[in-house]
Formats: structure tokens, C-alpha cells, sequence
């Protein structure tokens, strides 16, 4: 692949002609917040955190799903951005029941890390309160509606890691819920290799291992990697 | 009939109100106590997996965290039908300790002290804590300190001062470091100067008093709280007793989970408190006291020394069972003495620094009861879970609640007492409030009623007159 230049904040790069923009930000180390994208799964532009500004375009770009161009001018941290920033955390907060103080993941918790890295104090937006429910039907693990952002990343790690393809997205909109098989309990889901990459994966505590407390649930992300990297360079195959 | 209004009640932990009713003749026919606030944990807190209850319901109260903590974690450990590891159990009775200890410092010092040491007709602007710093900043000064040992405890277990998600279903998370074990018992002798200060200062104003000891709250009902299966004082396990104003044992060695056998639950409408009572004797008659009064009158001993002596002579003063509710700031102080000598002896444990601290197991019963002495009396907290572990119901029973019959007849007897004709002087009404303050009330632990709560509406005109009422119940 041919090597292209580019600036991204007035910095002079270059990077091979297939990376995302993400990915050359932060091969020159320059930060751009994400929330549903991880690395070693396929990017999918569901959360608008990672998203830039491109010179010559009024649109705004998800960076993580955005190849790098010849001659491209990106902007990652305007005043705009910040904005839109903090405006789509608030919004993930107001839309389902986020309470951080008595959650599994409080302390360890990438939604709530980005609030604070976007410098949210409070949320504009009304609450919608929406009613979730709880499913700890799984021998090991649970699932908080009230929680998940549908950031789908267990949905990918489940397909794309696993190959189970256990969860997946139904209903539209306010009613949009991460579900198990056939949308049934997921302690029936028949799919379910219980592997808990899923539960790894999840940025918040939507996903948990059952039995845990208060601020209990810590997000295993070395597995993740490890598991990833052996997939990438084929290690395990003879 | 002429009401008089005392909204909020001043120095006490939560919203509350108190009306007094004047006959024809001015004179007091009935005083409420009514608690303006409403909590609702037991309604939201269904559907809910169980072993979040803890850390969930320890938001209830930030003065009392601990107190639902392990009552909730107790709970867990039945559902969980497990026995928890024995060094956990004394780490559990350690941050409880600390919890009384702070809470009851917090009552004495803050709270209730600007009566004593101002006087209950001192400028109301200038009656409360800062006052006592003005007046008194040494004695002042080291009640703050004293309820600072009771945090640091709770801190040094759990990682912080309020709300600490530590104690958990089978066990607690962690044990004390050797560094705080150090650091706690380097603070005792100061903690236990402090105390036996309060306590000899109280005890000589009971001395000159003896008008607060008959007027305030000074009536026969029953008394209930934990005791260890041979009697003596309790905080955290044991079983439950009831005593009656002679001294006589009326129920004993009731294990906590029977409780709905002794305790019945009444609601009244014109407050969010429930009105627990003595099942076998009825309402309102099986009305009892629960707390520090209560714990001392149950109980055959403390246990420890220093407490077991200032019990007798607490039990001489009051002679025999102490039936004024005004003794509860005196057996407050006891408790604490108490507290530090449990402490100390806890802290030169070597299972404080036990690493088997936490039991494992999956939902082996579909109902739980934790019961735990909370500063204010027993706490309950009743459970039922569905098999995957989701609360199905909720039943909180709050020491504050157990005590909502004896703070009507407190303050209707202050009331009567020091409430003459319509011109009423702020200090008479002062002495109402104080009522209330004896029983050192937490109301936003206590409003949880589960399902549709009675209440009444009444509409007045311009006179006063009352033109029309809608009831629910």
C-alpha cells in the first residue's frame, strides 16, 4: 500500500493509504476519543465520539471508519468537535439509566472515563427513564439494559472473535436492545459458547459477571488483546 | 382548635414536621410527629439483582451507610445460605462499631450538646454546633474529632467515609492494613478521653435536670433490640428480645428471621413512617423503643468493663429499667464506651489482617433477613429472590420507624407539658423539638412503605374551617 501525507492537527504525517484516520492519529500519537470502537474488531461508527473535521467538507467525519486521503487536513479537537463531544456523551447518559455510584463498573468504566475526559458536569437533556430490564438467566454472567449504550461491540467480539454470533440488535430507536439468539433469555440461547468475551468487551456495566458489587466489575481488556493478536497473526495454527 | 406547626424539626437527620393541636382552652390535646419525605428504596429496588442490595441500599442514609450495609449483606448471606468467614465477621463488627461510634458522636455533639450547654432558651440562631464551637471550642473541637475516629474506622475498611460498597453477600472484600491497625489504635486514648468527658458532663447535667428526665418522653412500653444468645448487649448477630417497662422478658431468643411473627406494621395518613409494633400485644398498644435505651434495658451486661460499670450505675440512676426517653443521650454515651472497648479488643485481633474473607456460592434459598443494630436500633432488611438471584420483594424495617409511636407520645407529652394558651415561647417549642432529638431519628432511612401509601387531603377555606376531605387507605 502507498504511503500518503496528510496533516492531522496542523502535524505532518504520512501513513499507509488503507488506515482509518484513527488509525494514523494515533500511530503519531495524537488522542482521539472512542467508545465503541476496539481494536481488533471490525469499526462500525455507532457512538460519533471519534468524529473530525475535515478540511473542504462541512460534514463531520467518523474517524474511525474514514481512510486517509492524499493532501487531507483534519482537525480533531476544535471547539465544534469538543462540543458535539460532550453533547453525544450527555445524550448517552439522558437516554437510558446510568447511575454511576451504584454501578458494577463505577471506577472502571469507559463511558464514565470519556464524561470525564470530554469535561461533562452535568446533562442538559432531559432523562428519558426508559423501563429495562435485567437478564441474569446465564449461569455466569448478566445483562443491564439500563446500562448499555449499544455501542454492539459484544455483538462484533461475538461474531467476529468467537464465531457465535449470539448477540445481536433488535427494535429501532428508544426500543433498540442488544439481544441473546432469538431474542429470549440468554440463559437459553442456545448459541452461547459462554466464553465471556462479551462481557470483556463492554465498555460500561451493561455486561457483568454475576455476584459482583459495587464498582466490582474490572473489564479484562489484556484478554481481549491477546486473543486478538494470536487471531491476527495466526498463532495458534500449525 | 388552634394548630401550632414546628416545619421543619431543626437538628435532626431528615424532613419532618410536628403539629400541636390546641383544644378550646389552649391547652395541648395532641402532638404529631409527621415525616415529610419519602424514599421509596423497597418499591425501585425490585428487580434488582440481589447482591447489588448492599451497595445499592447504603445509599439510603448518608449518615448510616454501614447500618444498611450489613444488614443487607447479612440478608445475602442467607439467600447465599452460606456462613461467612469468621475473620470477615469481625471485620463486619468492626466497621459497625465505627459506624455507632461516629453516629452517635455525631447525635451527642452536633445535634443535641447546643441544648445542654446553651440551654434550650438560648438564641436559636447561635443553638447549634457553631455556637458549641464559640462557646466551648476545646469540648467541641473533640466531638468532632471523636466522630472522625468512628469515619476513619469505617474509611480504613472500606476506602471511604460514606457509602462503602465493603461489606458484600458472603464476606467483606478486604481486611485492615497493618499501617491502619497502627494508625486506629494510636487514636483510642484520645477517642475514649473525649467520651468519658461527654459522659461525665451529661451525667452532671442529669443531676440538675431531673424536670427533662420526667417530662421528656417518660412513659412504659415496651423495649426491643439483639442480644447475644446469653443475654448481653449486641450489635450485629444475635437474636431478638423484648422487655417491657418492669424489667420482665417478654419474648426471647427470636431468631431474626422470625420477625414477622413478633412485629406487625401499621401506617397512619398523615405520615410517610410505618408504625411497627409488638404483634402479640396489638396496635397501638405493643408500641415499643428501640436504640441505645432499648439495648441497654434489654441486655443483662455490655460485656466489657468500662461500659458494664457505667451500666450500673445507669441502671442505679434510672432505677432500674429507664423508661424516659431523655436517657437516651445517656445511654448513647455508654454505647460508646462500649464501642472503643469492643474496638480495641477487635483491632488486637490477627484475623483483622486475614486474607479469607469472602464465601462464594449461587442462590441456594429464595429468602433472606438480615437484621443489624443500627446506631438508631435494629434494622431489617427482608429479601425474596426469584432462582436467578432478582429481588422479587423488599421489606426494610428501620430502627427510626420502630420508634414512630414513642416519638408521638414524646412529644405529646413535652407538648402538654410546656404548651400553655396561644402565645408560645421559641424555647417551649425548642423543648418539643428536642424530643425528637432524643431518639436522634433518621428519616431518610425510614420512608420506604411499599405499595400505595394511605393518605389523606383535607381542604380548608379562608376561616379555617374544613370544607372537605378525600381519604385513601
Amino acid at each position: 500500500m502507498n504511503s500518503i501525507t496528510l496533516t492531522i492537527d496542523g502535524k505532518l504525517i504520512s501513513a499507509p493509504g488503507d488506515q482509518t484516520i484513527l488509525e494514523a492519529a494515533r500511530e503519531n500519537d495524537i488522542h482521539i476519543p472512542t467508545l465503541c470502537n476496539l481494536e481488533g474488531i471490525s469499526a462500525v461508527g455507532a457512538c460519533r465520539v471519534c468524529l473530525v473535521e475535515v478540511s473542504g467538507s462541512n460534514r463531520l467525519a467518523p474517524s474511525c471508519l474514514t481512510k486517509v486521503a492524499e493532501g487531507m487536513q483534519v482537525q480533531t479537537a476544535t471547539d465544534r468537535l469538543r462540543e458535539y463531544r460532550k453533547m453525544i456523551v450527555e445524550l448517552l447518559f439522558a437516554e437510558r439509566n446510568h447511575i454511576c455510584s451504584v454501578c458494577v463498573a463505577n471506577g472502571n468504566c469507559e463511558l464514565q472515563d470519556l464524561a470525564v475526559t470530554v469535561g461533562m458536569d452535568h446533562v442538559r437533556y432531559e432523562y428519558q427513564y426508559p423501563s429495562c430490564s435485567v437478564d441474569v438467566t446465564h449461569k455466569e454472567f448478566g445483562v443491564d439494559h439500563n446500562r448499555c449504550i449499544l455501542c454492539t461491540r459484544c455483538v462484533r467480539v461475538c461474531d467476529e472473535v468467537e464465531g457465535a454470533h449470539t448477540w445481536d440488535v433488535s427494535g429501532r430507536g428508544m426500543q433498540s436492545r442488544v439481544i441473546t439468539d432469538l431474542n429470549q433469555p440468554w440463559g437459553t440461547a442456545t448459541s452461547c459458547t459462554s466464553c465471556g468475551k462479551c462481557v470483556q468487551a463492554c465498555p460500561t456495566g451493561a455486561l457483568f459477571r454475576q455476584g459482583s458489587t459495587v464498582a466490582e466489575m474490572k473489564k479484562d481488556r489484556e484478554l481481549l488483546d491477546f486473543l486478538m493478536t494470536a487471531r491476527e497473526k495466526k498463532q495458534w495454527i500449525g | 382548635m388552634q394548630r401550632i406547626v414546628i416545619d421543619p424539626v431543626s437538628r435532626i437527620e431528615g424532613h419532618a414536621k410536628i403539629s400541636i393541636h390546641l383544644n378550646e382552652k389552649g391547652e395541648v390535646s395532641e402532638a404529631r410527629f409527621h415525616v415529610a419525605e419519602f424514599r421509596g428504596f423497597e418499591r425501585f429496588c425490585v428487580g434488582r439483582p440481589f447482591w447489588e442490595m448492599a451497595g445499592l441500599s447504603a445509599r439510603i442514609c448518608g449518615i448510616c451507610p454501614v447500618s444498611h450495609l450489613m444488614a443487607s449483606a447479612k440478608a445475602g448471606d442467607q439467600i447465599m445460605a452460606v456462613r461467612i468467614p469468621p475473620a470477615a465477621n469481625k471485620l463486619r463488627r468492626l466497621m459497625n462499631l465505627g459506624q455507632i461510634l461516629q453516629s452517635h458522636a455525631l447525635s451527642f455533639f452536633h445535634l443535641s450538646a447546643p441544648d445542654f450547654l446553651l440551654g434550650w432558651d438560648s438564641d436559636p440562631a447561635k443553638r447549634n454546633v457553631f455556637g458549641l464551637i464559640a462557646a466551648n471550642p476545646e469540648l467541641a473541637r473533640a466531638g468532632i474529632r471523636l466522630r472522625q475516629f468512628g469515619q476513619e474506622i469505617i474509611e480504613h475498611l472500606g476506602g471511604k467515609k460514606i457509602h462503602p460498597a465493603w461489606a458484600v453477600p458472603g464476606g467483606v472484600r478486604v481486611g485492615l492494613s497493618v499501617a491502619s491497625r497502627e494508625h486506629l489504635q494510636g487514636w483510642l486514648p484520645e477517642a475514649r478521653t473525649t467520651t468519658f468527658q461527654a459522659l461525665e458532663l451529661f451525667k452532671s447535667y442529669l443531676d440538675n435536670h431531673p424536670e427533662e428526665i420526667d417530662n421528656f418522653g417518660n412513659f412504659l412500653s415496651l423495649f426491643m433490640g439483639l442480644v447475644t444468645p446469653d443475654g448481653l448487649w449486641e450489635h450485629h448477630d444475635g437474636v431478638l428480645r423484648f422487655v417491657d417497662s418492669n424489667g420482665r422478658v417478654v419474648a426471647d431468643g427470636i431468631e431474626a428471621s422470625r420477625y414477622q411473627e413478633v412485629i406487625g406494621e401499621s401506617v397512619e395518613t398523615w405520615s410517610y413512617l410505618k408504625s411497627p409494633y409488638y404483634k402479640p400485644f396489638g396496635y397501638p398498644r405493643g408500641m415499643y423503643r428501640v436504640g441505645p435505651l432499648a439495648r441497654l434495658n434489654i441486655c443483662t451486661r455490655i460485656g466489657v468493663p468500662l461500659a458494664d460499670k457505667e451500666l450500673i450505675e445507669f441502671r442505679q440512676r434510672a432505677g432500674g429499667i429507664a423508661i424516659s426517653s431523655f436517657y437516651y443521650h445517656y445511654a448513647r454515651l455508654i454505647e460508646m464506651v462500649a464501642a472503643l472497648e469492643f474496638i480495641e479488643q477487635l483491632l488486637a485481633d490477627p484475623d483483622m489482617h486475614s486474607d479469607r474473607l469472602r464465601a462464594e456460592a449461587g442462590i441456594n434459598q429464595l429468602e433472606g433477613v438480615g437484621v443489624s443494630e443500627a446506631p438508631r436500633g435494629t434494622l431489617f432488611h427482608h429479601y425474596q429472590v426469584d432462582k436467578d438471584g432478582m429481588l422479587q420483594k423488599v421489606n426494610l424495617i428501620i430502627a427510626t420507624g420502630q420508634n414512630n409511636l414513642p416519638m408521638h407520645r414524646t412529644v405529646t407529652q413535652i407538648a402538654q407539658r410546656y404548651i400553655k394558651g396561644t402565645t408560645i415561647p421559641e424555647g417551649m417549642l425548642n423543648r418539643v423539638e428536642a424530643g425528637i432529638r432524643a431518639f436522634d431519628p433518621c428519616l431518610s432511612c425510614s420512608t420506604h412503605a411499599y405499595g400505595q401509601m394511605p393518605l389523606k387531603i383535607q381542604l380548608f377555606n379562608a376561616e379555617g374551617t374544613l370544607v372537605d376531605e378525600v381519604s385513601r387507605s
